[in-house]
Protein backbone atom coordinates (compact mmCIF):
# COMPACT_ATOMS: atom_id res chain seq x y z
CA UNK A 1 0.00 0.00 0.00
CA UNK A 2 2.84 1.87 0.81
CA UNK A 3 4.61 1.23 -2.14
CA UNK A 4 1.17 2.19 -4.72
CA UNK A 5 0.72 5.42 -2.47
CA UNK A 6 4.62 6.58 -2.98
CA UNK A 7 4.10 5.78 -6.86
CA UNK A 8 0.35 7.30 -6.67
CA UNK A 9 2.00 10.59 -5.69
CA UNK A 10 5.14 10.62 -7.87
CA UNK A 11 2.77 10.43 -10.98
CA UNK A 12 0.61 12.73 -9.52
CA UNK A 13 3.16 15.43 -9.33
CA UNK A 14 4.83 14.65 -12.53
CA UNK A 15 1.74 15.54 -14.79
CA UNK A 16 1.91 19.09 -12.63
CA UNK A 17 5.40 18.97 -13.30
CA UNK A 18 5.43 20.31 -17.42
CA UNK A 19 2.66 22.28 -19.31
CA UNK A 20 0.45 19.33 -20.21
CA UNK A 21 -1.66 19.02 -17.32
CA UNK A 22 -2.90 22.53 -17.58
CA UNK A 23 -2.88 22.63 -21.32
CA UNK A 24 -4.83 19.49 -20.80
CA UNK A 25 -7.59 20.99 -18.25
CA UNK A 26 -7.33 24.21 -20.74
CA UNK A 27 -8.47 22.33 -23.67
CA UNK A 28 -11.25 20.23 -21.75
CA UNK A 29 -12.69 22.76 -20.10
CA UNK A 30 -12.69 24.91 -23.08
CA UNK A 31 -13.98 22.05 -25.07
CA UNK A 32 -16.39 20.94 -22.58
CA UNK A 33 -18.12 24.45 -22.24
CA UNK A 34 -17.90 25.08 -26.01
CA UNK A 35 -19.87 21.43 -26.65
CA UNK A 36 -22.50 22.22 -24.07
CA UNK A 37 -23.39 25.77 -25.58
CA UNK A 38 -22.83 25.47 -29.42
CA UNK A 39 -23.38 22.21 -29.99
CA UNK A 40 -26.01 20.84 -27.12
CA UNK A 41 -27.99 24.07 -26.93
CA UNK A 42 -27.61 24.43 -23.19
CA UNK A 43 -29.82 27.75 -23.40
CA UNK A 44 -32.13 26.56 -26.65
CA UNK A 45 -33.28 23.51 -24.70
CA UNK A 46 -34.85 25.47 -22.03
CA UNK A 47 -34.19 22.93 -19.27
CA UNK A 48 -32.15 23.03 -16.08
CA UNK A 49 -30.50 19.97 -16.44
CA UNK A 50 -26.99 19.10 -17.38
CA UNK A 51 -27.84 16.54 -20.39
CA UNK A 52 -26.47 18.52 -22.96
CA UNK A 53 -23.04 19.16 -21.01
CA UNK A 54 -22.33 15.48 -20.40
CA UNK A 55 -23.99 13.93 -23.55
CA UNK A 56 -20.60 15.18 -24.88
CA UNK A 57 -18.07 13.90 -22.32
CA UNK A 58 -17.29 10.28 -23.79
CA UNK A 59 -16.59 12.32 -27.09
CA UNK A 60 -14.35 14.20 -25.40
CA UNK A 61 -12.81 11.75 -23.36
CA UNK A 62 -12.07 9.37 -26.47
CA UNK A 63 -9.24 11.80 -27.10
CA UNK A 64 -8.50 13.48 -24.07
CA UNK A 65 -8.10 10.86 -21.73
CA UNK A 66 -5.44 8.49 -23.95
CA UNK A 67 -3.66 11.48 -24.23
CA UNK A 68 -3.46 11.05 -20.22
CA UNK A 69 -2.77 7.59 -20.40
CA UNK A 70 -0.31 7.28 -22.84
CA UNK A 71 2.62 8.31 -21.11
CA UNK A 72 2.18 6.21 -17.89
CA UNK A 73 4.14 3.10 -18.81
CA UNK A 74 5.93 4.07 -22.82
CA UNK A 75 7.48 6.76 -20.88
CA UNK A 76 9.11 4.42 -18.57
CA UNK A 77 10.17 1.93 -20.82
CA UNK A 78 11.81 4.56 -23.70
CA UNK A 79 13.70 6.19 -20.66
CA UNK A 80 14.73 2.97 -19.08
CA UNK A 81 13.51 4.05 -15.68
CA UNK A 82 11.16 0.98 -15.84
CA UNK A 83 14.64 -1.09 -14.88
CA UNK A 84 14.86 1.02 -11.84
CA UNK A 85 11.06 1.18 -10.51
CA UNK A 86 10.94 -2.68 -11.45
CA UNK A 87 13.99 -2.97 -9.29
CA UNK A 88 12.91 -1.47 -5.83
CA UNK A 89 10.76 -3.65 -4.14
CA UNK A 90 7.58 -2.79 -5.86
CA UNK A 91 5.36 -5.04 -7.39
CA UNK A 92 3.55 -5.07 -10.80
CA UNK A 93 0.03 -4.91 -9.49
CA UNK A 94 1.40 -2.15 -6.83
CA UNK A 95 2.94 0.28 -9.75
CA UNK A 96 0.02 -0.68 -12.31
CA UNK A 97 -2.48 0.64 -9.63
CA UNK A 98 -0.64 3.67 -8.42
CA UNK A 99 -0.05 4.76 -12.36
CA UNK A 100 -3.66 4.24 -12.29
CA UNK A 101 -4.72 6.13 -9.25
CA UNK A 102 -2.49 8.86 -10.25
CA UNK A 103 -4.27 9.01 -13.64
CA UNK A 104 -8.03 9.13 -12.34
CA UNK A 105 -7.17 11.76 -10.24
CA UNK A 106 -6.03 13.69 -12.47
CA UNK A 107 -8.99 13.41 -14.51
CA UNK A 108 -11.60 14.04 -11.31
CA UNK A 109 -9.46 17.55 -10.74
CA UNK A 110 -10.20 18.13 -14.57
CA UNK A 111 -13.96 17.11 -14.38
CA UNK A 112 -14.16 19.30 -10.84
CA UNK A 113 -12.93 22.18 -12.72
CA UNK A 114 -15.91 22.23 -13.98
CA UNK A 115 -18.32 23.17 -11.21
CA UNK A 116 -19.25 26.32 -12.45
CA UNK A 117 -21.88 24.90 -15.19
CA UNK A 118 -23.15 23.15 -12.13
CA UNK A 119 -23.20 26.60 -10.01
CA UNK A 120 -24.88 28.02 -13.41
CA UNK A 121 -27.71 25.45 -13.80
CA UNK A 122 -28.70 25.66 -10.34
CA UNK A 123 -28.63 29.56 -10.64
CA UNK A 124 -30.69 29.79 -13.45
CA UNK A 125 -33.49 26.86 -12.46
CA UNK A 126 -33.81 24.09 -9.72
CA UNK A 127 -32.25 20.95 -11.41
CA UNK A 128 -32.17 17.72 -10.25
CA UNK A 129 -29.07 17.68 -8.39
CA UNK A 130 -29.43 13.83 -7.65
CA UNK A 131 -28.61 13.41 -11.42
CA UNK A 132 -26.04 15.85 -11.62
CA UNK A 133 -24.22 13.95 -9.25
CA UNK A 134 -24.95 10.53 -10.85
CA UNK A 135 -23.84 11.75 -13.75
CA UNK A 136 -20.46 13.33 -12.64
CA UNK A 137 -19.86 9.71 -11.15
CA UNK A 138 -21.05 8.11 -14.32
CA UNK A 139 -18.54 10.74 -16.25
CA UNK A 140 -15.16 9.90 -13.79
CA UNK A 141 -16.23 5.88 -13.91
CA UNK A 142 -16.03 6.41 -17.57
CA UNK A 143 -13.00 8.09 -17.74
CA UNK A 144 -11.31 5.10 -15.69
CA UNK A 145 -12.36 2.63 -17.93
CA UNK A 146 -10.65 4.55 -20.81
CA UNK A 147 -7.06 5.05 -18.38
CA UNK A 148 -7.18 1.75 -17.74
CA UNK A 149 -7.54 0.63 -21.18
CA UNK A 150 -4.86 3.64 -22.61
CA UNK A 151 -2.70 2.52 -19.40
CA UNK A 152 -3.03 -0.92 -20.99
CA UNK A 153 -1.84 0.27 -24.54
CA UNK A 154 0.50 2.66 -23.03
CA UNK A 155 2.55 -0.77 -21.44
CA UNK A 156 2.87 -2.12 -25.47
CA UNK A 157 5.36 0.83 -26.74
CA UNK A 158 8.46 2.45 -25.83
CA UNK A 159 6.61 5.45 -27.96
CA UNK A 160 3.87 7.54 -26.64
CA UNK A 161 2.41 8.51 -30.20
CA UNK A 162 2.10 4.95 -30.68
CA UNK A 163 0.26 4.69 -27.30
CA UNK A 164 -1.90 7.20 -28.19
CA UNK A 165 -3.23 6.39 -31.30
CA UNK A 166 -3.78 2.39 -29.86
CA UNK A 167 -5.50 4.08 -27.15
CA UNK A 168 -7.78 5.88 -29.02
CA UNK A 169 -8.89 3.09 -31.19
CA UNK A 170 -9.03 0.85 -27.99
CA UNK A 171 -11.54 2.92 -26.47
CA UNK A 172 -13.19 4.30 -29.75
CA UNK A 173 -14.07 0.24 -30.47
CA UNK A 174 -15.46 -0.31 -26.46
CA UNK A 175 -17.19 2.83 -26.88
CA UNK A 176 -18.98 2.09 -30.37
CA UNK A 177 -19.79 -1.49 -29.44
CA UNK A 178 -23.30 -0.89 -29.08
CA UNK A 179 -23.60 0.99 -32.44
CA UNK A 180 -24.73 -0.43 -35.46
CA UNK A 181 -21.19 0.84 -37.39
CA UNK A 182 -19.76 -1.73 -34.97
CA UNK A 183 -22.51 -4.15 -34.94
CA UNK A 184 -23.63 -4.78 -38.58
CA UNK A 185 -20.29 -6.31 -39.71
CA UNK A 186 -20.16 -8.25 -37.00
CA UNK A 187 -23.62 -9.73 -37.53
CA UNK A 188 -23.01 -11.82 -40.35
CA UNK A 189 -20.00 -13.64 -38.71
CA UNK A 190 -21.18 -13.69 -35.07
CA UNK A 191 -24.30 -15.56 -33.56
CA UNK A 192 -26.61 -13.61 -31.84
CA UNK A 193 -25.72 -14.83 -28.02
CA UNK A 194 -21.95 -13.38 -29.36
CA UNK A 195 -23.58 -10.36 -30.57
CA UNK A 196 -25.47 -9.44 -27.61
CA UNK A 197 -22.32 -10.27 -26.02
CA UNK A 198 -19.84 -7.62 -28.05
CA UNK A 199 -23.13 -5.01 -27.28
CA UNK A 200 -23.32 -5.42 -24.07
CA UNK A 201 -19.92 -3.93 -24.01
CA UNK A 202 -21.04 -0.54 -25.49
CA UNK A 203 -19.50 2.25 -23.04
CA UNK A 204 -22.15 4.67 -24.76
CA UNK A 205 -25.04 2.75 -23.33
CA UNK A 206 -23.86 1.73 -19.70
CA UNK A 207 -22.81 5.66 -19.91
CA UNK A 208 -26.09 6.73 -20.93
CA UNK A 209 -27.70 4.49 -18.36
CA UNK A 210 -25.50 5.69 -15.49
CA UNK A 211 -25.89 9.72 -16.63
CA UNK A 212 -29.78 9.10 -15.97
CA UNK A 213 -29.48 8.45 -12.67
CA UNK A 214 -31.84 5.39 -12.51
CA UNK A 215 -30.13 2.02 -12.84
CA UNK A 216 -26.89 2.85 -11.44
CA UNK A 217 -25.50 -0.34 -9.71
CA UNK A 218 -25.04 -2.64 -12.80
CA UNK A 219 -23.77 0.14 -15.18
CA UNK A 220 -21.52 1.10 -12.00
CA UNK A 221 -20.75 -2.35 -11.63
CA UNK A 222 -19.82 -2.92 -15.25
CA UNK A 223 -17.48 -0.21 -15.32
CA UNK A 224 -15.57 -1.26 -12.39
CA UNK A 225 -14.95 -4.02 -13.81
CA UNK A 226 -13.65 -3.00 -16.89
CA UNK A 227 -11.68 -1.24 -15.64
CA UNK A 228 -10.55 -4.17 -13.25
CA UNK A 229 -9.78 -5.90 -16.24
CA UNK A 230 -7.97 -3.95 -18.16
CA UNK A 231 -5.43 -3.12 -15.09
CA UNK A 232 -4.64 -7.13 -14.10
CA UNK A 233 -4.14 -7.11 -18.22
CA UNK A 234 -1.94 -4.25 -17.62
CA UNK A 235 0.07 -6.35 -15.04
CA UNK A 236 0.34 -9.03 -17.15
CA UNK A 237 2.07 -6.50 -19.82
CA UNK A 238 4.18 -5.04 -17.81
CA UNK A 239 5.31 -8.55 -16.30
CA UNK A 240 5.87 -9.99 -19.87
CA UNK A 241 6.86 -7.04 -21.57
CA UNK A 242 10.12 -6.29 -18.61
CA UNK A 243 11.47 -9.67 -19.24
CA UNK A 244 11.75 -9.70 -23.07
CA UNK B 1 25.90 -15.91 6.52
CA UNK B 2 29.72 -15.46 4.47
CA UNK B 3 28.08 -15.70 1.01
CA UNK B 4 25.52 -13.17 0.21
CA UNK B 5 25.09 -13.21 -3.92
CA UNK B 6 25.47 -17.22 -4.93
CA UNK B 7 25.13 -18.04 -8.94
CA UNK B 8 24.09 -21.30 -9.64
CA UNK B 9 24.35 -22.26 -13.20
CA UNK B 10 22.50 -19.27 -14.25
CA UNK B 11 21.22 -18.90 -17.79
CA UNK B 12 19.20 -16.40 -20.42
CA UNK B 13 17.93 -17.02 -23.67
CA UNK B 14 16.53 -14.50 -25.75
CA UNK B 15 15.17 -16.91 -28.54
CA UNK B 16 18.31 -18.53 -30.28
CA UNK B 17 21.04 -16.96 -28.86
CA UNK B 18 22.17 -17.57 -25.22
CA UNK B 19 22.75 -14.87 -23.79
CA UNK B 20 24.48 -16.06 -20.65
CA UNK B 21 25.39 -19.32 -20.18
CA UNK B 22 25.54 -21.23 -16.49
CA UNK B 23 27.50 -18.60 -14.65
CA UNK B 24 28.08 -19.62 -11.22
CA UNK B 25 29.95 -17.55 -8.61
CA UNK B 26 29.10 -16.49 -5.22
CA UNK B 27 30.36 -13.28 -3.65
CA UNK B 28 30.67 -12.60 0.34
CA UNK B 29 31.20 -9.46 2.78
CA UNK B 30 33.57 -7.38 2.08
CA UNK B 31 34.26 -8.07 -1.12
CA UNK B 32 34.29 -6.11 -4.18
CA UNK B 33 34.00 -8.02 -7.59
CA UNK B 34 34.72 -6.50 -10.83
CA UNK B 35 32.57 -8.07 -13.47
CA UNK B 36 34.46 -8.03 -16.38
CA UNK B 37 33.98 -8.81 -20.11
CA UNK B 38 33.50 -7.40 -23.75
CA UNK B 39 30.05 -5.52 -24.59
CA UNK B 40 27.48 -8.09 -25.48
CA UNK B 41 29.27 -10.44 -23.22
CA UNK B 42 26.05 -11.44 -21.02
CA UNK B 43 27.44 -8.70 -17.74
CA UNK B 44 23.98 -6.58 -17.90
CA UNK B 45 21.95 -9.57 -18.56
CA UNK B 46 23.67 -11.30 -15.50
CA UNK B 47 22.98 -8.31 -13.29
CA UNK B 48 19.35 -8.25 -14.27
CA UNK B 49 18.63 -11.46 -13.28
CA UNK B 50 20.17 -10.51 -10.15
CA UNK B 51 17.78 -8.30 -9.58
CA UNK B 52 14.85 -9.96 -10.62
CA UNK B 53 14.54 -7.84 -13.37
CA UNK B 54 14.70 -10.49 -15.90
CA UNK B 55 13.64 -14.21 -14.99
CA UNK B 56 16.27 -16.76 -15.72
CA UNK B 57 15.89 -19.21 -18.49
CA UNK B 58 17.89 -21.54 -16.01
CA UNK B 59 19.78 -22.09 -12.90
CA UNK B 60 18.99 -20.27 -9.94
CA UNK B 61 20.07 -17.02 -7.83
CA UNK B 62 20.02 -16.06 -4.16
CA UNK B 63 20.65 -12.65 -2.55
CA UNK B 64 21.02 -12.80 1.27
CA UNK B 65 19.74 -16.17 1.04
CA UNK B 66 16.54 -15.34 -1.11
CA UNK B 67 15.85 -16.46 -4.88
CA UNK B 68 15.37 -14.06 -7.12
CA UNK B 69 12.51 -15.73 -9.07
CA UNK B 70 10.39 -16.79 -5.95
CA UNK B 71 11.09 -14.16 -3.48
CA UNK B 72 11.70 -10.96 -5.60
CA UNK B 73 10.44 -8.43 -2.85
CA UNK B 74 13.01 -10.21 -0.78
CA UNK B 75 15.54 -9.60 -2.71
CA UNK B 76 15.36 -5.91 -3.78
CA UNK B 77 15.11 -4.98 -0.63
CA UNK B 78 18.79 -6.51 0.37
CA UNK B 79 20.38 -4.87 -2.82
CA UNK B 80 21.03 -1.30 -4.09
CA UNK B 81 21.01 -1.35 -7.43
CA UNK B 82 22.18 1.43 -10.30
CA UNK B 83 21.05 0.23 -13.89
CA UNK B 84 22.93 0.61 -16.97
CA UNK B 85 23.36 4.32 -17.82
CA UNK B 86 21.68 5.31 -14.57
CA UNK B 87 18.15 5.61 -15.90
CA UNK B 88 15.73 8.52 -13.46
CA UNK B 89 13.13 10.33 -13.54
CA UNK B 90 14.13 13.47 -15.22
CA UNK B 91 11.19 16.04 -14.39
CA UNK B 92 12.11 15.19 -10.51
CA UNK B 93 14.34 17.24 -8.23
CA UNK B 94 17.04 15.45 -6.78
CA UNK B 95 15.60 15.98 -3.26
CA UNK B 96 11.93 14.75 -4.56
CA UNK B 97 13.45 11.61 -6.83
CA UNK B 98 15.37 10.42 -3.19
CA UNK B 99 12.19 10.68 -1.29
CA UNK B 100 10.40 8.99 -3.62
CA UNK B 101 12.79 6.00 -3.56
CA UNK B 102 12.86 6.18 0.55
CA UNK B 103 8.68 6.27 0.11
CA UNK B 104 8.87 3.27 -2.05
CA UNK B 105 11.51 1.44 0.52
CA UNK B 106 9.65 2.42 3.25
CA UNK B 107 11.84 4.67 4.45
CA UNK B 108 9.22 7.15 6.35
CA UNK B 109 9.55 10.24 8.00
CA UNK B 110 12.19 10.69 10.53
CA UNK B 111 13.94 7.42 8.81
CA UNK B 112 14.07 8.61 5.88
CA UNK B 113 15.14 11.87 6.06
CA UNK B 114 18.09 10.50 8.09
CA UNK B 115 18.71 7.94 5.09
CA UNK B 116 18.43 10.78 2.27
CA UNK B 117 20.80 12.91 4.27
CA UNK B 118 23.43 10.06 4.55
CA UNK B 119 23.38 9.07 1.14
CA UNK B 120 23.29 13.16 -0.34
CA UNK B 121 26.38 13.32 1.64
CA UNK B 122 28.26 10.37 0.92
CA UNK B 123 27.42 11.25 -2.81
CA UNK B 124 28.10 14.99 -2.46
CA UNK B 125 25.01 15.78 -3.97
CA UNK B 126 23.81 19.24 -1.49
CA UNK B 127 24.82 21.54 -4.10
CA UNK B 128 21.85 20.18 -7.18
CA UNK B 129 19.61 19.05 -3.90
CA UNK B 130 16.74 21.34 -5.83
CA UNK B 131 17.72 21.09 -9.13
CA UNK B 132 15.29 18.94 -11.71
CA UNK B 133 17.70 16.09 -12.54
CA UNK B 134 17.26 16.50 -16.25
CA UNK B 135 19.23 19.78 -15.88
CA UNK B 136 22.20 18.11 -14.41
CA UNK B 137 25.60 17.27 -15.73
CA UNK B 138 26.65 13.26 -16.44
CA UNK B 139 28.78 12.94 -13.46
CA UNK B 140 25.60 14.47 -11.12
CA UNK B 141 23.02 12.45 -12.34
CA UNK B 142 25.40 8.95 -12.05
CA UNK B 143 25.94 9.65 -8.47
CA UNK B 144 21.83 10.81 -8.04
CA UNK B 145 21.92 7.34 -9.35
CA UNK B 146 24.22 5.97 -6.79
CA UNK B 147 22.68 7.88 -3.55
CA UNK B 148 19.59 6.15 -5.03
CA UNK B 149 21.13 2.71 -4.80
CA UNK B 150 22.68 3.31 -1.06
CA UNK B 151 19.80 4.91 -0.16
CA UNK B 152 18.27 2.11 1.80
CA UNK B 153 22.27 0.76 3.15
CA UNK B 154 21.57 -2.51 1.78
CA UNK B 155 24.11 -5.59 2.42
CA UNK B 156 24.27 -5.88 -1.74
CA UNK B 157 25.03 -3.49 -3.98
CA UNK B 158 25.02 -4.31 -7.70
CA UNK B 159 26.43 -1.35 -10.06
CA UNK B 160 26.28 -1.71 -13.93
CA UNK B 161 29.17 0.68 -15.36
CA UNK B 162 28.95 3.37 -12.70
CA UNK B 163 31.80 4.98 -14.20
CA UNK B 164 30.74 5.07 -17.98
CA UNK B 165 31.05 8.08 -19.40
CA UNK B 166 32.73 10.20 -16.43
CA UNK B 167 35.56 12.01 -16.45
CA UNK B 168 38.74 10.80 -14.32
CA UNK B 169 37.85 13.26 -11.69
CA UNK B 170 34.63 11.84 -10.95
CA UNK B 171 35.91 8.25 -12.09
CA UNK B 172 37.93 8.69 -8.85
CA UNK B 173 35.00 10.25 -6.57
CA UNK B 174 33.28 7.08 -7.48
CA UNK B 175 35.83 4.72 -7.44
CA UNK B 176 36.64 6.01 -3.62
CA UNK B 177 32.95 5.79 -2.65
CA UNK B 178 32.85 2.09 -3.70
CA UNK B 179 36.17 1.78 -1.53
CA UNK B 180 34.48 3.21 1.80
CA UNK B 181 31.47 1.73 1.30
CA UNK B 182 33.53 -1.78 0.38
CA UNK B 183 33.90 -3.83 4.39
CA UNK B 184 30.09 -3.87 5.10
CA UNK B 185 28.62 -5.15 1.65
CA UNK B 186 29.02 -7.73 -1.14
CA UNK B 187 29.61 -5.43 -4.05
CA UNK B 188 29.51 -6.51 -7.96
CA UNK B 189 31.08 -3.64 -10.36
CA UNK B 190 30.76 -4.12 -13.86
CA UNK B 191 32.85 -2.57 -16.00
CA UNK B 192 35.09 -2.84 -18.84
CA UNK B 193 37.86 -0.21 -17.74
CA UNK B 194 40.87 -2.59 -16.47
CA UNK B 195 42.38 0.27 -14.40
CA UNK B 196 38.84 -0.21 -12.36
CA UNK B 197 39.50 -3.53 -11.16
CA UNK B 198 43.11 -2.60 -10.37
CA UNK B 199 41.58 0.36 -8.17
CA UNK B 200 38.75 -1.21 -6.14
CA UNK B 201 38.22 -4.51 -6.79
CA UNK B 202 39.06 -7.53 -4.83
CA UNK B 203 38.36 -10.11 -6.92
CA UNK B 204 37.91 -10.29 -10.93
CA UNK B 205 35.39 -11.90 -12.59
CA UNK B 206 35.67 -12.08 -16.59
CA UNK B 207 32.90 -13.37 -18.64
CA UNK B 208 33.13 -13.53 -22.33
CA UNK B 209 30.04 -14.84 -25.18
CA UNK B 210 28.34 -15.49 -21.83
CA UNK B 211 30.36 -17.99 -20.13
CA UNK B 212 32.65 -17.16 -17.10
CA UNK B 213 36.07 -17.74 -18.39
CA UNK B 214 37.94 -16.38 -15.31
CA UNK B 215 37.51 -15.65 -11.48
CA UNK B 216 40.78 -14.55 -9.78
CA UNK B 217 42.27 -12.14 -7.91
CA UNK B 218 43.86 -9.11 -10.37
CA UNK B 219 47.36 -9.97 -9.33
CA UNK B 220 46.25 -13.49 -10.27
CA UNK B 221 45.03 -12.80 -13.61
CA UNK B 222 48.29 -10.45 -14.28
CA UNK B 223 50.67 -13.31 -13.77
CA UNK B 224 48.41 -15.09 -16.65
CA UNK B 225 50.00 -12.08 -18.99
CA UNK B 226 53.33 -13.26 -21.20
CA UNK B 227 55.40 -10.30 -19.86
CA UNK B 228 54.47 -11.12 -16.17
CA UNK B 229 57.74 -10.75 -14.45
CA UNK B 230 59.57 -9.52 -17.97
CA UNK B 231 62.67 -8.03 -16.93
CA UNK B 232 63.16 -4.07 -19.32
CA UNK B 233 66.77 -2.69 -19.48
CA UNK B 234 68.15 -0.36 -21.20
CA UNK B 235 71.72 -0.55 -21.79
CA UNK B 236 74.12 2.04 -23.74
CA UNK B 237 74.11 0.80 -27.36
CA UNK B 238 77.75 -0.28 -27.55
CA UNK B 239 77.36 -2.53 -24.80
CA UNK B 240 73.97 -3.86 -26.06
CA UNK B 241 75.38 -7.23 -27.71
CA UNK B 242 77.49 -8.15 -24.40
CA UNK B 243 74.30 -7.32 -22.70
CA UNK B 244 72.52 -10.56 -24.62
CA UNK B 245 74.97 -12.52 -24.45
CA UNK B 246 75.11 -12.09 -21.00
CA UNK B 247 71.46 -12.81 -20.45
CA UNK B 248 70.82 -15.65 -22.69
CA UNK B 249 72.69 -17.60 -20.95
CA UNK B 250 70.65 -17.21 -17.93
CA UNK B 251 68.63 -20.18 -16.74
CA UNK B 252 64.99 -19.75 -16.72
CA UNK B 253 64.70 -17.20 -19.67
CA UNK B 254 61.62 -17.89 -22.80
CA UNK B 255 62.71 -15.33 -24.77
CA UNK B 256 64.83 -12.27 -25.38
CA UNK B 257 64.12 -9.08 -27.46
CA UNK B 258 66.75 -6.83 -28.77
CA UNK B 259 65.43 -3.36 -29.69
CA UNK B 260 67.02 -0.95 -32.46
CA UNK B 261 69.29 1.83 -30.26
CA UNK B 262 67.56 4.87 -30.30
CA UNK B 263 69.25 7.83 -29.01
CA UNK B 264 72.67 5.51 -28.54
CA UNK B 265 70.49 3.64 -25.96
CA UNK B 266 68.76 -0.18 -26.68
CA UNK B 267 66.26 -2.00 -24.82
CA UNK B 268 66.36 -5.51 -23.67
CA UNK B 269 63.29 -7.44 -22.94
CA UNK B 270 63.33 -10.42 -21.05
CA UNK B 271 60.49 -13.01 -20.61
CA UNK B 272 60.69 -15.48 -18.18
CA UNK B 273 59.35 -18.93 -17.65
CA UNK B 274 56.77 -19.32 -15.84
CA UNK B 275 56.95 -18.73 -11.99
CA UNK B 276 60.99 -17.53 -13.07
CA UNK B 277 62.28 -14.58 -10.74
CA UNK B 278 64.87 -13.38 -12.95
CA UNK B 279 66.10 -9.57 -11.40
CA UNK B 280 68.35 -11.21 -8.83
CA UNK B 281 70.17 -13.02 -11.19
CA UNK B 282 70.60 -10.69 -14.07
CA UNK B 283 71.44 -7.73 -11.96
CA UNK B 284 74.67 -9.99 -10.27
CA UNK B 285 75.80 -11.30 -13.87
CA UNK B 286 75.35 -8.20 -15.48
CA UNK B 287 77.51 -6.31 -12.61
CA UNK B 288 80.16 -8.80 -13.03
CA UNK B 289 80.40 -8.49 -16.47
CA UNK B 290 80.52 -4.95 -15.55
CA UNK B 291 78.00 -3.72 -18.37
CA UNK B 292 76.41 -0.42 -17.11
CA UNK B 293 72.49 -0.88 -17.07
CA UNK B 294 71.03 2.55 -17.24
CA UNK B 295 67.74 1.10 -16.48
CA UNK B 296 65.76 -1.39 -15.12
CA UNK B 297 62.06 -2.89 -14.52
CA UNK B 298 60.09 -5.45 -13.31
CA UNK B 299 56.93 -5.88 -15.46
CA UNK B 300 53.74 -6.61 -13.70
CA UNK B 301 51.68 -8.08 -16.04
CA UNK B 302 49.40 -6.27 -18.11
CA UNK B 303 45.56 -6.46 -17.36
CA UNK B 304 44.24 -6.12 -21.08
CA UNK B 305 46.97 -8.24 -22.18
CA UNK B 306 45.25 -10.79 -19.91
CA UNK B 307 41.76 -9.50 -20.90
CA UNK B 308 42.42 -9.68 -24.68
CA UNK B 309 43.40 -13.39 -24.49
CA UNK B 310 40.81 -14.39 -22.17
CA UNK B 311 37.79 -13.07 -24.08
CA UNK B 312 39.16 -13.73 -27.56
CA UNK B 313 40.22 -17.31 -27.35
Amino acid sequence: MRAVLAIFRREFVAYFATPLAYVFIVIFLALAGAMTFYVGGFFERGQADLYSFFLFHPWLYLFLVPAVAMRLWAEERRSGTIELLMTLPVTPAQAVLGKFLAAWLFCGVALALTFPIWLTVNYLGEPDNGVIVASYIASWLLAGAFIAIGSCMSALTRNQVIAFVLGAVACFVFLMSGVDLVLSPLRTVLPPFALELVASFSFLFHFNELAKGVIGASSALFFASVTLLALVINTLIVELGKSA
Amino acid sequence: MADMVVLDRLSRNFGPIRAVREISFRVGRGEVVGFLGPNGAGKTTTMRMLTGFLPPSAGTARVCGHDVVSEPLAVRRNLGYLPEGAPLYGDMTVQAFLAFVAAVRGLAGAAGRRAIGAAVERTQLQPVLHQPIDTLSKGYKRRVGLAQAILHDPPVLILDEPTDGLDPNQKYEVRRLIAEMAPGKAIIVSTHILEEVEAVCTRAIVVARGQLVADATPEELRRLSPLHNALRLRVAAATAERAREVLAHLSGVRELQLSLPVDGVAELLVLPQDGVELAPEAVARLRAERVEVRELSVERGRLDDVFRRLTLG
